[in-house]
């Protein structure tokens, strides 16, 4: 799931502020925290009391979409709204608020959320958690399953550095585990530190650079086009 | 690595087997570096000292850069660079063209660091870039001395650059066994030598040395003399994993009181002595160390009176 925090209200009604109209789109989604129909009602009110204080009626409505990041999904849930308002504030992710710019050219499309990552919840310590980085070369097979690309905050290929006291990692002042010493605990009690010692050489970060795409697969995606085509 | 040529004096020392001494130098957001070339220059004086390490942003702060720094040492004092480089701040196309430019001034040993992330400097909002990490960037040494290349094979016109490359090992590392496991990869991919962080306790240093003994090439124990109580006080309360001794630290606290500059630097200076005189001297008796890395920056005048015992 992709992990966001909202902005403040400051920085989202000066993105609105030129124009009285705004239609507010929650996300359904994997977006974490929740920012559905009801987290879209709370900003669209606290956006129009902001107006209200500098003298200016704000007309909103409040939506939500099953994925903002989805173009088909988009595009018939929102595009039934869009005539009646002068922009939208997205609270999905980025990938959303891209789509949305997208797939309705003529409308601009603004964040209401910072994406920070792609998170795990791990509910035991309390915490959403980037355990991976999407660097397109996964590592965790000779890693004992711990990320050291999303885990170690200088990507060490050949970890640990010398910032590891205890375990504990230099940057965050010793509070997060340091994701080598993880990684050498689970090969050690696997009995695989062979596959702590092996040199990992110089990664390939074409892998890990923006932009990046891939084909969608349409048998898999849509099966009546597949079947077509197959016939053909 | 055990067989490759020595083309610095520090290797070449190193492998003759006469215990020696290295200094660290740190250029500062510093435009004028005569302090630290009087520091070299204090440093050659002794005699003793081969070569100084010139720091790449310590902390991760931004800094003059070691490369000119070190090329001054060199041509200015003629004292030998250890030219530090991190590779927090450059990608393996920054880290070759430097490593190429500092090789054609004439610099002769780098010591591959990883470097502390820049979350703990001064420029906290900075992107680190970490494209190699320290391992890889022996690799990248090793293929420019040994093979005349950069990392994907390309050829360096006009032959192959002559420099030794040496990597770190903390003595401090808890747990013990990965550091271990991380330097032998390093010596792997071609480390010539080690130097070490700081040490006060006499065991761990010499279970450490112990400990690297192994991988057969030349070990430099890193020691910190202190300056100053506040500098004492400041690596027990802020830097995990290094503790000064209490008599020491005791020691030096009580120097505070001492009002007559003179009287308390020349006590400081003896408190040193005492501490680091039987220290250095159990290490060269009892240990494989090839010299002892002292890092005492800034603090000159110690060299002189804490060498004159080796």
């Amino acid at each position: 799931m992709i992990i966001t925090e909202q902005k403040d209200i400051e920085e989202i009604y000066e993105m609105i502020k030129p124009y009285s109209k705004i239609l507010v789109a929650g996300c359904d989604g994997c977006c974490q925290p929740p920012r559905s129909i009801n987290e879209a009602k709370v900003l669209a009110q606290m956006l129009e009391l902001k107006a209200r204080s500098e003298g200016k009626e704000l007309k909103w409505k409040a939506i939500t979409v099953l994925r903002q990041c989805d173009d088909r999904i988009v595009a018939t849930t929102v595009r039934p709204f869009i005539e009646e308002f002068d922009v939208i504030v997205s609270l999905s992710c980025g990938l959303g608020v891209v789509m949305m710019n997208k797939v309705f050219p003529n409308i601009l499309t603004f964040p209401a959320q910072n994406s920070k990552f792609g998170g795990a919840e791990n509910n035991a310590e309390n915490q959403f958690v980037e355990y991976c980085e999407t660097c397109g070369e996964c590592l965790l097979g000779v890693t004992g399953g711990v990320c050291p690309m999303a885990g170690c905050a200088k990507n060490l290929s050949n970890g640990p550095c010398g910032g590891t006291v205890g375990g504990k990692c230099e940057v965050g002042g010793y509070t997060h585990d340091c994701a080598w010493v993880k990684i050498w605990e689970r090969l050690k009690k696997f009995n695989r530190l062979d596959l702590f010692t092996q040199y990992r050489p110089p990664r390939n970060y074409r892998l890990w650079s923006s932009p990046r795409f891939k084909e969608i697969n349409k048998t898999y995606t849509n099966v009546e086009e597949s079947n077509k085509e197959e016939k053909q | 690595m055990a067989n490759r040529t020595a083309y610095s004096n520090l290797v070449k020392t190193m492998r003759e087997g006469k215990f020696l001494f290295t200094g660290e130098l740190e250029p500062k957001k510093m435009f004028d570096l005569s302090s630290v070339l009087h520091s070299a220059e204090e440093m050659k004086k002794t005699g003793k000292i081969v070569a100084a390490n010139v720091t790449d942003g310590p902390q991760g702060d931004a800094y003059t850069c070691s490369m000119v720094p070190s090329y001054l040492v060199q041509e200015k004092v003629g004292l030998e660079a250890i030219w530090q480089m991190t590779v927090r701040d450059r990608n393996r196309i920054a880290l070759f063209g430097d490593i190429l430019g500092g090789s054609i001034l004439g610099l002769k040993n780098l010591l591959a660091l990883t470097g502390d992330h820049s979350a703990l400097g001064d420029n906290k909002n900075a992107r680190a870039v970490y494209d190699l990490d320290s391992t890889q960037l022996i690799d990248l040494v090793s293929k420019m001395v040994d093979d005349g290349t950069d990392l994907e094979g390309n050829e360096i016109e006009g032959g192959k650059v002559e420099m030794n490359v040496g990597c770190a090992a903390n003595p401090n590392s808890d747990p013990r066994e990965p550091e271990i496991l991380k330097v032998g990869r390093k010596v792997e991919v071609g480390a010539d030598f080690i130097q070490t962080q700081t040490s006060f306790d006499i065991d761990e240093a010499k279970e450490f040395l112990k400990d690297l003994e192994k991988f057969n090439i030349p070990v430099l124990l890193g020691l910190f003399p202190i300056k100053n109580y506040g500098i004492a006080w400041y690596f027990n309360e802020y830097i995990p994993g290094v503790s000064v001794p209490k008599d020491f630290l005791n020691d030096l606290k009580a120097t505070k009181k001492i009002k007559d500059k003179k009287e308390k630097y020349a006590k400081i200076d003896q408190i040193n002595i005492d501490f680091y005189v039987p220290f250095i001297k159990e290490i060269k008796k009892t240990t494989k160390a090839a010299g002892v890395h002292c890092m005492a920056v800034h603090y000159e005048r110690l060299f002189e009176p804490l060498l004159k015992e080796f």
